[in-house]
């Protein structure tokens, strides 16, 4: 068998930093994007992102916003659904809009030779919908299946009942399609409400990527939001994570139980965002590598997959995670992620373990950027967040530069072990809840 | 439309470009099949390694054996320690994971592109010298158990998924479920794993897919040191599954489960697949499963069933053409509310009946074939899309010329073609037709009445 040497091939770098030149383009219009120019093949990806998303639906409108997102491509100008489905065909071009808490995206892809009429149906979706009465009912029947099916499906329960346990009354605190009683109730008006407050001038990010010139995004830019409304809506306030802590079971007839849980977490602009990031990645934010999947998965074979998260949202961060465990072993699986996040805020990380992380993370980071679309989003998430341009070549020693004592005092102040919340759905043996 | 853009429309002219990537092929002394797509816009790496064995080639009884098997393929080797490979992968910045499908295995890393060599080390080493123990196997049994969980047992939807492919396939072993029936899964044991291990995992059963920034030169280098030393399994038999018979009875049946809220039917048929030399049928098959579920604004069952009847909240049609043996064409309704199973079951057919009797409207069949091309080129804009390109057809039995071909074989398809294929797959008893329902499922028009 081959010798194998890897303490010698450990020792080669890794690329320092991501190579990729990203360029600000402002348009005639005065409406500045991210650029980067990539012309060996003959298409471009355009991400846009109107900041607010969901979190803008109005008090008794759950759903309006989503809804109306699911709108934009069924009707628009002098198209209806099929017109404009068939006008995307002909060009090969895809154009998609989705929502979310934050933000409102359109992700689009075309052809270089089909850029101008491509373009043009974008600009039409985002200024021109026209929200016909049966396009409504259509699209409103398909929310109402998906919130009917999230009824009975133990992850979205979970996912739900976290939600409500950390943010209550905030528009984090429920499912943002809504529920069967407020989608049922919206609309033509509440969904044109949702429209003006959604997309607006006042709130957009917008990135290129692809076979594609400065002169010819800047003119992308202003075709597509020119014409679009100065200001869109109120956006709502900041809100703590307020989950009590403990263990609630939601009961659920089902063979594996499913569990989320969450603690307060830590907002990027904070000087020890980094630290917390990597002390993350060390307990569960990696993907194979990390204490939970070692102790839940390796040891124990108590699931098959475990992840933490550390979510710098608009209005509230989070330290947060989930797995799923069959009834019988689920207590257990609670026991072990309980006694790990007591460990790590009492004894924190090893040297080993912060080396190991710090070559992951900024090893893998240059590989983020991977194709057309993905550098798109990330350039358009860059700029929502307020990171400056350069932000690519300086993240890798930001990563470096977080010492042991750092990573250990913020490993002790994030990991917050007395107010750790799990919501386990399913039908768990021995696993007492201690909060409703 | 607005003006600007019908203007534009009438105007199109496409000018195709030719593919960007390069592709180099070639086979080692121990029969060890290698492919590399050059892709040098990012010093990234993609490298994978495809066994010709899956769930399909597993002995009888031992259902989720060769999924287990890659689960332990991440334990220790005469070399490694257990779960070092990934550990080194980590510490230099890559993934790395692992897939078991019918037909194929597959590991993979993604990594800066100047790790390869350290990648094929490791590889090279676990496709001969696993080293496994009983706690290996008692801990990655409970863990696979978990996934059965995950995957299938907390999902209606994929019970009913996995009792209808047993239905549909009456002989042949695409009939079970990949991940394995649960009572063998609970039995399976180290011999069963190191049994199928050491007869499929060799150099002659394996392509080396790289794709990324590297040289043909340097990876052919690279795969003679480190895969070329390993020695092939002698006597490995080419893969002759059990056949279906010819089937004479369409299969039903209905699955209830409380955790339904949103009934739905779907339906299975038999249908063939890519064939060395031989893949216009399966690409007609394509086409006629975007003609009938595609986009719902414009495919046959989305503007029948959802914009004009108004019977179904959405509608679809699906079909697979990689696969070693015979596929499957699936189609299926969730109904509008108020709408019964046998009322959207109904309405299907008849949509299916009246397409069969008027054919296909030549406008969509331009603009399908128009997208079909355009994805082509979207597509190389994902290294791993390509590389799986490759190791998926290469291991369900084509050639490297048959995944060069395809996409002309794509555009050649006619409209005749899909035709053709439509009225021979699209037989009920070559068929299984699913219900998924809950028991407070809304009430036929029947029971409405007698109430």
């Amino acid at each position: 068998m081959i010798r194998l040497a890897f303490a010698f091939l450990l020792l080669t770098l890794a690329p320092a930093r991501a190579q990729v030149p990203i360029e600000e383009v402002t348009s005639p219009g005065g409406i500045t994007g991210w650029l980067v120019e990539e012309h060996s093949i003959p298409f471009v990806a355009l991400e846009i992102r109107f900041r607010g998303g969901t979190s803008l639906d109005l008090p008794g409108k759950r759903g309006a916003t989503n809804l109306m997102t699911g709108l934009l491509e069924e009707g628009a100008g002098d198209m209806d659904s099929r017109a404009y489905a068939e006008a995307k065909d002909e060009l090969a071009a895809s154009v998609g809009f989705d929502v979310f808490g934050d933000a409102l995206t359109v992700s689009a892809r075309f052809l270089t030779e089909n850029m101008d009429p491509s373009v043009e149906l974008v600009r039409v979706a985002l200024e021109e919908p026209t929200f016909a009465a049966d396009a409504i009912e259509r699209v409103r029947g398909q929310v109402l299946a998906h919130l009917r099916s999230r009824k009975t499906d133990p992850n979205e329960i979970a996912s739900d009942a976290i939600a409500e346990a950390a943010y209550g009354d905030h528009p984090y605190g429920s499912y943002d399609g809504g529920t069967i009683e407020s989608v049922s109730g919206l609309t033509r008006d509440d969904i044109v409400t949702a429209w003006k407050n959604a997309i607006a001038r006042d709130r957009v990010y917008v990135s290129a990527v692809g076979d594609i010139t400065p002169e010819q995004f800047g003119e992308v830019i202003d075709t597509v939001l020119g014409g679009l409304h100065e200001e869109g809506g109120e956006y709502p306030g900041p809100v703590e994570y307020s989950a009590d802590p403990g263990v609630s079971v939601v009961p659920f007839e089902t063979p594996q139980s499913v569990a989320r849980f969450g603690q307060p977490g830590m907002e990027i602009d904070n000087p020890d965002f980094f630290a917390a990031y990597i002390v993350n990645t060390i307990m569960g934010g990696s993907n194979f590598e990390n204490r939970l999947f070692d102790e839940v998965r390796e040891k124990r074979g108590l699931t098959y997959g475990i992840y933490t998260y550390l979510a710098d949202s608009d209005y509230s961060d989070v330290l947060g995670g989930g797995f799923s465990s069959q009834n019988a072993v689920m207590g257990e699986a609670v026991s072990v992620v309980q006694d790990e996040w007591r460990k790590m805020s009492e004894d924190g990380i090893t040297a080993e373990e912060l080396e190991a992380a710090k070559t992951y993370l900024t090893g893998a980071y240059p590989l983020r950027f991977d194709g057309n679309g993905n550098i798109a989003n990330i350039l358009t998430s860059m700029q929502m967040d307020g990171y400056p341009i350069d932000y690519p070549e300086t993240r890798n020693d930001k990563v470096r530069a977080v010492t042991l004592e750092e990573a250990n005092r913020v490993a002790s102040e994030l990991f917050q072990p007395e107010n750790l919340r799990f919501v386990v759905v399913g039908q768990p043996a021995e696993l007492e809840p201690t909060v409703n | 439309m607005t003006r600007f853009l019908s203007a534009c429309l009438a105007a199109l002219a496409f000018a195709w470009p030719a593919a960007a990537q390069e592709v180099t092929d070639y086979t080692l002394d121990n029969g060890m099949q290698v492919v590399v797509i050059e892709d040098h816009r990012a010093p990234v790496v993609v490298h994978m390694v495809w066994y010709r064995a899956g769930a399909a080639d597993e002995p009888p009884g031992k259902s989720g054996i060769a999924h287990f098997l890659e689960h332990l393929l991440f334990k220790a080797t005469d070399d490694m320690e257990s779960g070092e490979l990934s550990r080194v992968v980590a510490e230099n910045g890559g993934s790395d994971n692992a897939f078991t499908s019918q037909d194929y295995t597959a590991y993979f890393q993604r990594i800066a592109a100047d790790r390869l060599e350290l990648m094929m080390k490791m590889e090279a080493d676990r496709m001969r010298d696993l080293r496994l123990n009983e706690g290996d196997i008692a801990t990655e049994r409970d863990v696979i158990l978990e996934e059965r969980a995950m995957r299938t047992e907390n999902s209606p939807g994929a019970l009913l998924n996995e009792q209808m492919q047993a239905a549909l396939y009456m002989n042949h072993p695409y009939g079970i479920p990949v991940i394995g029936w649960r009572h063998e899964m609970e039995e399976l044991g180290l011999e069963d794993a190191m049994g199928y291990y050491r007869k499929y995992y060799a150099p002659n059963n394996a392509i080396l897919v790289v794709a990324g920034d590297v040289e043909p030169e340097e990876v052919k280098e690279l795969a003679r040191t480190y895969y070329g030393p390993l020695e092939p399994t002698e006597g490995l038999e080419a893969r002759d599954r059990p056949k279906e018979p010819v089937q004479l009875a369409e299969r039903r049946m209905t699955y209830e489960d409380p955790r339904v809220s949103q009934p739905y039917v779907v339906r299975s048929y038999i249908a063939p697949e890519r064939n060395p030399d031989d893949q216009t049928e399966a690409a007609a098959l394509i086409y006629l499963s975007e003609i009938l579920g595609g986009n719902s604004a414009t495919s046959v069952f989305g503007q029948a069933l959802e914009f004009d009847q108004q019977v179904a909240v959405s509608t679809f049609a699906g079909y697979d053409a990689l696969s070693l043996d015979l596929s499957s064409f699936r189609i299926g309704i969730v109904p509008a509310q108020g709408v019964s199973l046998t009322e959207a079951e109904a309405a299907m057919d008849a949509v299916l009946a009246d397409f069969m009797e008027e054919g296909i409207d030549p406008e969509q069949f331009d603009r399908i074939k128009t997208r079909i091309r355009a994805n082509d080129i979207y597509a190389q804009d994902s290294m791993r899309g390509l590389a799986n390109r490759y190791g998926a057809a290469l291991t369900s039995g084509l050639t490297i010329e048959d995944v060069q071909a395809w996409p002309e074989v794509l555009q050649s398809v006619t409209p005749e073609d899909v035709m053709a294929a439509a009225e021979k797959v699209l037989q009920r008893d070559n068929s299984v037709t699913g219900w998924l329902t809950g028991p407070d499922a809304e009430p036929t028009a029947d029971e409405e009445a007698i109430q």
